[in-house]
């Protein structure tokens, strides 16, 4: 159920590129699953910033005294990531969450590919841990621009069977970018299942190979939104329904979890001309 | 549903301060609560009522609806601007039918009153969904959208022409019961607000909804163009509180009779009392929803302990009061410890701190 807390920041501290922020979260952590993600009030009562900023729950833990804790990836990107990244112990939040749909789990120890962009490799520890406690297979691709920019390699690398690394530049892993290996990783393992997250254009490159090589694939978009709850219908973007109808779905309820195959990732920041409501598409409800 | 909902609302935790009593009569409708959601800030209320009990608010103000189902404008829709946020949602909704069947049903099995918002791209259009309305009954008044700015056509804003605006209040008007009330909400982006209102009156609105969003633009240094795929957009959030206030003011001044719901960059209950005192029978809470799902019923809250705590019993009595010719009228404050009291409580932490089951 979802949450409104006052939440006690616990840490802070810097991981490559990024913040990791502890947080108590009671509730939130102990009903929080793999691609869930929560809401932050930035800079207090007063704050000019009147919009909450998303975060993919990173990690969750029971922690004695505190109860539920969980964690979160920071990228700094403007004004309120940077106030974000400038919390200390002690100081505190305001947290609404679990919110969205998270990944969907296999019933069986089948074999998984998990993609990362970025930070977008933060969900991914929560859902390596579910997935190796139903006895899956896991290999994992994450990437960046640069070896900085890559999001904890070295606790992927205990979690997955195999890990391969990709930077634009070079610094670390393989030259290139997540998509221009994920056809070999898919072949080599054998891949059932794609679970992808970071951003975009990758996550368009992941739907379409994985399609391509007839593996079932999830992504976690990182669409903008205002409100987080499913009220404002910022975060939209045309999926095509099981009836095959294309809407304009809220990336924050229906999402930020979405099928691979059912996203228009090339009609992304469009409105298809046969999306249901299209200006001139017709039809009374 | 919200079994255990220990927001501000509770008595129980704010024993120190006396709340005022906050019935009100909006247009012949009794509310428990000055306090509504502004229309496009609510959705139809259900996700709300996962972080309060929205059947104590006055209202729920339905994100306005149109005839066929919209699909809405083009990503970007929103930017964040300072103590604001400028929004190119364009009306994005199921159309009048499914509304009908899946939220005002729902709002009506949950006991919510309701005031559902209609936007149409013609008087013909608008004349339409009241009728669709009157069939289907279940709500308790209609706010006339014919503010929206987002729209392909700036010529087709309504309430920028007081021709255009009455010739839809007055649509509206005929096509619903006699017995709802019909609020038409105005936008500020005009030379004279009050020309409007009266233009609105005299065609049968029973009350005003002021304001709507104002016109913005927000440009994208990065790629130099300008960050709404809508390029405009209308900005709403504490930011224009100012503009909206002003507008209550004139409007109330000039027609102290007629009832209005002011809305605007509404955030705490002291914001709340300010739109009271300028002339406001009701306010609708929007863009602070944004950054607290339970602002309507935290300013609820506050709103009650922030007028006892000026001496009224009730909310009613300081509608308007700023208008009074002399200070005979002002009761003494029951402490002005506790106003502060009252402030710093029902804002404080320990009110986001509530469970939902």
């Amino acid at each position: 159920m979802v949450q409104q807390i006052k939440s006690e920041v616990l840490d802070n501290r810097r991981v490559g590129g990024y913040h990791v922020l502890s947080l108590t979260a009671p509730g939130i952590a102990e009903s929080a699953q793999p691609g869930h993600f929560v809401t932050i009030a930035m800079g207090g009562e007063e704050s000019s910033m009147v919009l909450r900023r998303a975060f993919a729950i990173h990690q969750v833990a029971s922690r004695g005294v505190f109860g539920g804790t969980l964690d979160i990836a920071i990228s700094v990107a403007g004004t309120g990531t940077e106030w974000l990244a400038h919390r200390r112990r002690h100081d505190v939040l305001n947290v609404v969450g679990p919110l969205g749909q998270p990944f969907s789990l296999p019933k069986q120890g089948v074999s998984c590919v998990l993609v990362g962009g970025g930070y977008g490799s933060a969900p991914m520890f929560m859902l390596a841990q579910a997935l190796r406690e139903r006895g899956c297979r896991i290999d994992m691709v994450i990437g960046a621009s640069t070896e900085d920019r890559l999001f904890g390699v070295l606790e992927l690398k205990r979690l997955a069977s195999a890990l391969t690394i990709t930077t634009d530049d070079g610094s670390s892993g393989v030259r290139g970018t997540v998509t221009d290996v994920l056809d070999n990783v898919l072949q080599r393992a054998g891949a059932d299942v794609v679970y992808a997250c970071g951003p975009m254009p990758m996550l368009s490159e992941v739907a379409r190979i994985s399609t391509k090589q007839r593996v079932y694939s999830e992504c976690a978009v990182e669409e903008a939104m205002a409100c987080g709850i499913g009220v404002c219908m910022t975060c939209v973007l045309p999926v095509i329904g099981t009836n095959g109808a294309t809407r304009m779905v809220r990336s924050c309820v229906e999402g930020p979890v979405f099928r691979g195959d059912r996203v228009r990732w090339r009609d992304i920041n469009t409105i298809p001309a046969d999306a249901i409501g299209a200006p001139d598409s017709g039809g009374e409800s | 549903m919200s079994a255990a909902v220990v927001t501000g609302g509770d008595p129980d935790r704010r024993q120190p301060i006396e709340h005022a009593d906050t019935a009100v009569e909006l247009a012949g409708i009794g509310l428990p609560s000055p306090v509504l959601t502004a229309s496009g800030c609510a959705a139809a209320g259900r996700e709300l009522d996962e972080f309060f009990d929205i059947t104590e608010l006055g209202a729920i103000v339905t994100k306005s609806i149109m005839l066929k189902p919209q699909a809405g404008r083009a990503t970007p829709r929103m930017s964040e601007t300072p103590s604001g946020m400028l929004n190119s949602i364009g009306l994005q909704g199921p159309g009048i039918n499914a509304f009908i069947e899946n939220d005002l049903a729902w709002l009506n099995e949950r006991g919510a009153r309701t005031i559902v918002s209609i936007a149409g791209e013609t008087v013909e259009e608008y004349g339409r969904l009241a009728a669709k309305l009157r069939s289907s009954g279940g709500f308790d008044a209609i706010e006339v959208n014919i503010s929206c700015p987002n729209v392909a056509d700036r010529g087709q804003v309504f309430a920028c022409r007081a021709e255009s605006a009455a010739q839809v209040v007055q649509t509206v008007r005929r096509s619903s019961d006699s017995r709802i009330p019909i609020f038409a909400k105005l936008s500020p982006d005009v030379t004279d607000i009050v020309e409007i209102a009266d233009a609105v009156i005299r065609a049968g609105a029973t009350g005003l909804s002021l304001i709507n969003t104002l016109l913005g633009l927000v440009i994208d240094t990065t790629t130099m163009r300008p960050t709404l795929a809508g390029t405009t957009g209308g900005l709403s959030g504490p930011a224009i509180r100012p503009v909206a206030l002003r507008c209550v003011w004139q409007v109330h001044q000039a027609f102290p009779a007629i009832p209005i719901i002011g809305m605007g960059g509404i955030r705490s209950g002291r914001d709340a009392l300010e739109f009271l005192l300028a002339g406001a029978t009701a306010v609708s809470v929007g863009t602070a929803i944004f950054h607290d799902p339970s602002a309507p019923s935290r300013i609820h809250a506050e709103l009650a302990g922030e007028v006892r705590a000026r001496g009224f019993d009730h909310v009613q009595d300081v509608i308007g009061f700023a208008h009074r010719a002399n200070d005979s009228d002002v009761p003494s404050p029951t402490s002005a410890q506790h106003a502060t009291t009252a402030h710093q409580e029902s804002s404080s932490l320990e009110d986001w701190d509530f469970i939902t089951e």
